[in-house]
């Protein structure tokens, strides 16, 4: 089966939330809504739920217009941010609750709610009640009885965003598998790259209620269509700088001039804004053909494994994350430098003209 | 700006007669110096948010005391320990401007109102909330809220600390970056005793000169983000710090040489006198260990999957029934099945139940 | 944030409807057609078009009069009683226990008063103020007072609203109770931190929090006092003179005890305009103060 949005668009008392979405979503796949918060991916979730109706457009499930059914009537599941279960029932009970709904045999319940359990880990604790659970166990709890439900949909809506850092991590590294092994559609919200990035699947990039690019979550992360996605797709933020070239000639912004090598000779003449990543960022040259910026450090946070190291250039604040410790102290003067093979290039209207062929 | 001794420091929600093992805080002694930047990191329910109750006078000790400076601040209130605090979500004054609520404890203190301008102008200068000096503070959004309270934990000069209990959680990730960089550059320029408490692992090692890892209401280790990277004294501080965390495995150690599953792992230190009876286990970061074309002596692992992080690929893995994480190198062609582990020994740790073993040169 | 329309919901709706149709909208119909006819028994009906709201207006008249007096009665002690009970209902509600068994304690005390019938209140009241028999009465003859609600126009108007203090302070009181517990406690430890006084947190914090409740607090203050009857008729019976004849009564006695059904029904549609009207008023302004407060939680 697929849900598809087709040039859907929503307002709300006039101010637009949602403009001219398309999207398919197929059968067993994962897609990744990535998008700050405010960018229309819980619009797009209700849209998708059935709870909104679009003021324009479509919802199409298996090509047959569902605009104006009854969210009751789909097949749907939801997961929230925050965790969401009925207090007064045990785990279990919560977990069957869909089933029993749904009229379900006894037998039948016990099994779909032992087979949930398992996947997710909640076979000790199916006895108890959601609030003598830790959140990551509330929230699994949540989980399970979404996808007990046997829906065609399951829309998680920033399901990790209130737990623990370590659970997070936990979680997140077992939702593939738990994915893999349910064969719904899957919609899944987040603000954080490393998360989409994590959990694979397809990408779609959220910025103020668009669509900006849909793909393969590396192949999005990879060639970024344009500049907001490459924002929207980099955490650390997206170090930026222009430069305008002309006969075989760089000449970035405020600063030098160097021959247009490595991805840089192969555009046309004009203006250009560069974008790198804080990996892509370097403070020593490994080869001549790289270029350096002369930069003062803002800060360094060191985490023992890596060192963020924020630098000022003129009003642009650079971030580099370097391997292992380096104390800088804010101040001192040093040279950034980027790998012209290692950089986004994005012509006048921000659209991607080079990307690093590379990884 | 004080200097912070804890000593002997315990509470108990279910009062004193509680046996050791529920207290929400056991028993800790430390010290902090002045001007220093702190954290207190763990998950959910581990006391570091009973900790900082307990410096702010929220909650009072069960037992122990608390010094100031030398003097013993214990028995008094919240209001009379003289130090500031930012929550996990905003807390606004709604009727009040940007301007009025940094001024607020200020004028609570009867701070001549000259002065009071020249710091809320300051303060609003390093946290960039110039421009809304003069707005309600209401209307805002929420980091721009966070902004103002952090600015009102950090109006008064003369405080013995501050305290942040989460600050980060409702900002989103790209501000976060910002709004981090900004209290690091603001406690240099403030010179504050800060105490930082969080789950997460990159605010706090990041935030933080010395990082206290608690646990199960226990202080684990404290030492700057190095220490705690290169050498965790204890396996959960291995577990906890680090994304993701260090591999631990059971292993038969003796002298300069670990076996896991008939294998031999060479060891940089030698290891004769370990406690009788103690689980013995290795430790080492996914960092330190590279992927490899299976290969006769390496040990060998079963790919589960490879998570690609944008800049840098760990692969999944499991040795035997232990889950396994190791780093896959720049370019390296993954093979389906099976992969050879090579490991930086010099990064290789021996914890006897738990506890890091210091081995003989 | 609307809901997908489902018609099925008018079908719902229907019963309730045809009630409130029934109950409602019907006899206000009949209130309509008594206001333009005069009538002299015997279901004799003559058309007086708007002859009864003119006079009702015309306070040159004895029926303009006597509603312009009740009305200013109605306002003055509605205006009295919201003073009293507004600040009293938020002084008791911040000097009530957060938590522990004396929570349950005070809640059950103050409902007390609000779970007795309207006439029952009067009843204990007249009773209670008696000079001859009455504790409060009598009481105060003995320390000095000249007291005595039924010659008295002072004694039987603050009667009534001491009465009427009595019986609703408790509202206001479980309403800002409620708007209390609702501020997180971190608001109350910044502002211990922060160094700021009782007054100001109660300045800075509680009052700005509990601004929605005490609007509806307000509200349902002014409406309920606006058409009080039940008390006063028991206790004064709109006495001594006309002193605490509000337009409640002065209707029940122009519709039952002199039958103008015509005036009565002129002046019970004017009454009951002005409080649509005051309704209306107070939620224009709560739900503007609402959509201001939804407003910012779009920004943030």
């Amino acid at each position: 089966m697929t849900v598809a949005l087709e040039n859907v668009s929503r307002s709300i008392d006039g101010v637009p939330a949602i403009r001219d979405v398309s999207l398919t979503l197929e059968r067993g796949t994962l897609s990744v809504l990535l998008g700050p918060t405010l960018s229309g991916k819980t619009s797009i979730m209700r849209l998708l739920a059935g709870l909104d109706k679009p003021t324009q457009g479509r919802v199409l499930v298996d090509g047959k217009d569902v605009t104006g059914i009854d969210v009751r009537r789909r097949s749907v599941a939801m997961v929230y941010q925050q965790f969401i279960n009925y207090p007064s029932l045990s785990v279990y009970e919560n977990i069957a609750s869909p089933l029993r709904v749904q009229g379900k045999s006894r037998d039948e319940i016990e099994h779909r709610v032992q087979e949930a359990a398992q996947l997710l880990k909640l076979q000790p604790y199916l006895d108890r009640t959601p609030l003598q659970l830790s959140g990551g166990q509330q929230q699994r709890t949540a989980m399970a009885r979404a996808l007990v439900k046997g829906a065609d949909l399951v829309l998680l809506d920033e399901p990790l965003a209130n737990l623990d850092y370590k659970l997070r991590e936990e979680l997140r590294a077992e939702l593939p598998r738990i994915f893999e092994a349910s064969g719904a559609i899957f919609v899944y919200a987040t603000t954080e790259p490393s998360e989409a990035l994590l959990l694979g699947g397809r990408t779609i990039c959220m910025w103020e209620g668009e669509a900006l690019q849909a793909g393969e979550t590396p192949k999005v992360y990879r060639r970024p269509d344009t500049l907001r996605v490459a924002q929207v797709f980099s955490d650390p933020p997206l170090n930026l700088v222009g430069i305008e070239k002309s006969h075989q000639t760089v000449r970035y912004e405020k600063g030098m001039q160097a021959p247009a090598s490595g991805l840089y000779a192969n555009l046309a003449d004009g203006a250009y804004r560069v974008g790198f990543r804080a990996h892509q960022l370097t403070v020593t040259k490994g080869h001549a053909d790289q270029h350096a910026f002369p930069v003062e450090v803002a800060v360094t946070e060191i985490t023992g494994s890596e060192s963020f190291v924020h630098f000022k250039r003129d009003n642009a604040n650079w971030v580099a994350v370097l391997e292992g410790v380096h104390e800088f102290l804010p101040g001192q003067a040093l040279e950034a430098v980027i790998d012209p093979n290692d950089v986004f290039i994005f012509d006048a209207s921000d659209r991607l003209v080079a990307a690093p062929t590379t990884m | 700006m004080a200097r912070i001794d804890l000593v002997d420091l315990a509470h108990s929600y279910g009062g004193p007669a509680a046996p050791e093992d529920s207290f929400a805080l056991k028993p800790v002694s430390m010290t902090w110096r002045q001007g220093g930047a702190y954290a207190l990191l763990g998950p959910s329910g581990c006391g570091k948010t009973t900790l900082l109750n307990l410096i702010s006078g929220i909650v009072a000790p069960t037992t122990g005391k608390i010094l100031f400076d030398g003097v013993d601040v214990t028995s008094l209130t919240t209001r009379e320990r003289n130090i500031a605090q930012v929550f996990q979500f905003p807390v606004i004054y709604d009727t009040m401007t940007v301007g009025q609520n940094l001024a607020f404890p200020l004028k609570n203190r009867g701070v001549p109102r000259a002065q009071i301008d020249a710091r809320v102008a300051e303060i609003a200068g390093l946290l960039d909330l110039e421009p809304y000096l003069r707005r309600k503070a209401t209307r805002l959004t929420a980091d721009a809220k966070q902004k103002i309270s952090l600015g009102r934990g950090l109006v008064r000069s003369d405080v013995a600390a501050v305290l942040f209990d989460e600050p980060l959680t409702v900002i989103d990730p790209h501000l976060k970056w910002e709004l981090r960089s900004k209290l690091k550059a603001l406690h240099r320029a403030l010179d504050l005793t800060m105490i930082y408490v969080t789950h997460d692992q990159t605010e706090a090692l990041t935030f933080a000169e010395t990082v206290v890892v608690m646990h199960d209401g226990r202080v684990v280790q404290a030492g700057t983000p190095e220490e705690l990277f290169d050498k965790p004294m204890h396996t959960f501080v291995g577990y906890f710090i680090g994304s993701p965390g260090m591999n631990i495995m059971p292993a038969e150690v003796k002298g300069r040489e670990a076996r896991i599953n008939g294998h031999v792992i060479a060891l940089n230190r030698s290891y004769d006198s370990l406690p009788v009876g103690a689980k013995i286990e290795i430790g080492v970061r996914p960092e330190f260990v590279n992927v490899a074309m299976p290969a006769p002596g390496l040990l060998s692992a079963q790919i589960d999957r490879i998570d690609d992080l944008g800049r840098a690929r760990f692969a999944r893995l499991r040795v035997g029934d232990v889950k396994f994480a190791a780093r896959v190198p720049v370019g390296f062609a993954v093979p389906a099945d099976q992969v050879g582990l090579i490991f930086d020994t010099s990064h290789v740790h021996v914890y006897a139940d738990s506890h890091l073993v210091e081995g003989a040169p | 944030m609307d809901k997908t329309v489902n018609q099925k919901a008018w079908l719902l709706v229907l019963p309730v409807f045809l009630i409130v149709a029934f109950s409602a909208i019907l006899p206000l119909m009949t209130v309509v057609n008594y206001s333009v006819q005069d009538t002299f028994g015997n279901n004799q009906f003559f058309w007086n078009g708007l002859g009864w709201f003119k006079e009702l207006l015309d306070p040159s008249t004895d029926l303009g009069s006597r509603f312009f007096a009740s009305l200013w009665r109605n306002l003055l002690f509605s205006g009295i009683i919201l003073a009293i009970e507004v600040p009293l209902g938020i002084v008791v509600a911040l000097s009530m226990p957060r938590q522990g068994w004396g929570v349950a304690a005070c809640l059950v005390i103050l409902a007390l008063p609000l779970l007795i019938p309207w006439n029952v209140v009067g009843t204990i009241w007249q009773i209670f103020g008696r000079p001859d028999i009455g504790l409060l009465g009598y009481v105060l003859n003995h320390m000095g007072f000249d007291y005595n609600y039924v010659s008295n126009d002072f004694d039987a108007w603050a009667t009534v609203v001491v009465m009427d203090v009595w019986h609703w302070t408790s509202l206001v009181t479980l309403l800002c109770y409620a708007g209390l517990k609702s501020i997180p406690d971190a608001y109350y430890q910044a502002a211990q931190i922060d160094g700021a006084s009782r007054w100001a947190v109660f300045k800075a914090i509680q009052l700005p929090k509990l601004h929605r409740v005490l609007l509806i607090a307000v509200l349902l203050r002014f409406m309920d006092s606006f058409m009080i009857y039940t008390e006063p008729f028991v206790v004064t019976g709109g006495g001594p003179g006309n002193s605490t004849t509000f337009i409640s009564i002065e209707l029940v006695k122009i519709a039952l005890g002199q039958f103008d059904l015509g005036k009565a029904a002129a002046l019970s549609l004017v009454y009951n305009l002005i409080i649509i009207i005051v309704c209306w008023v107070f939620y224009t302004v709560m739900t503007n103060a609402g959509a201001d407060r939804q407003a910012n939680k779009g920004v943030a």
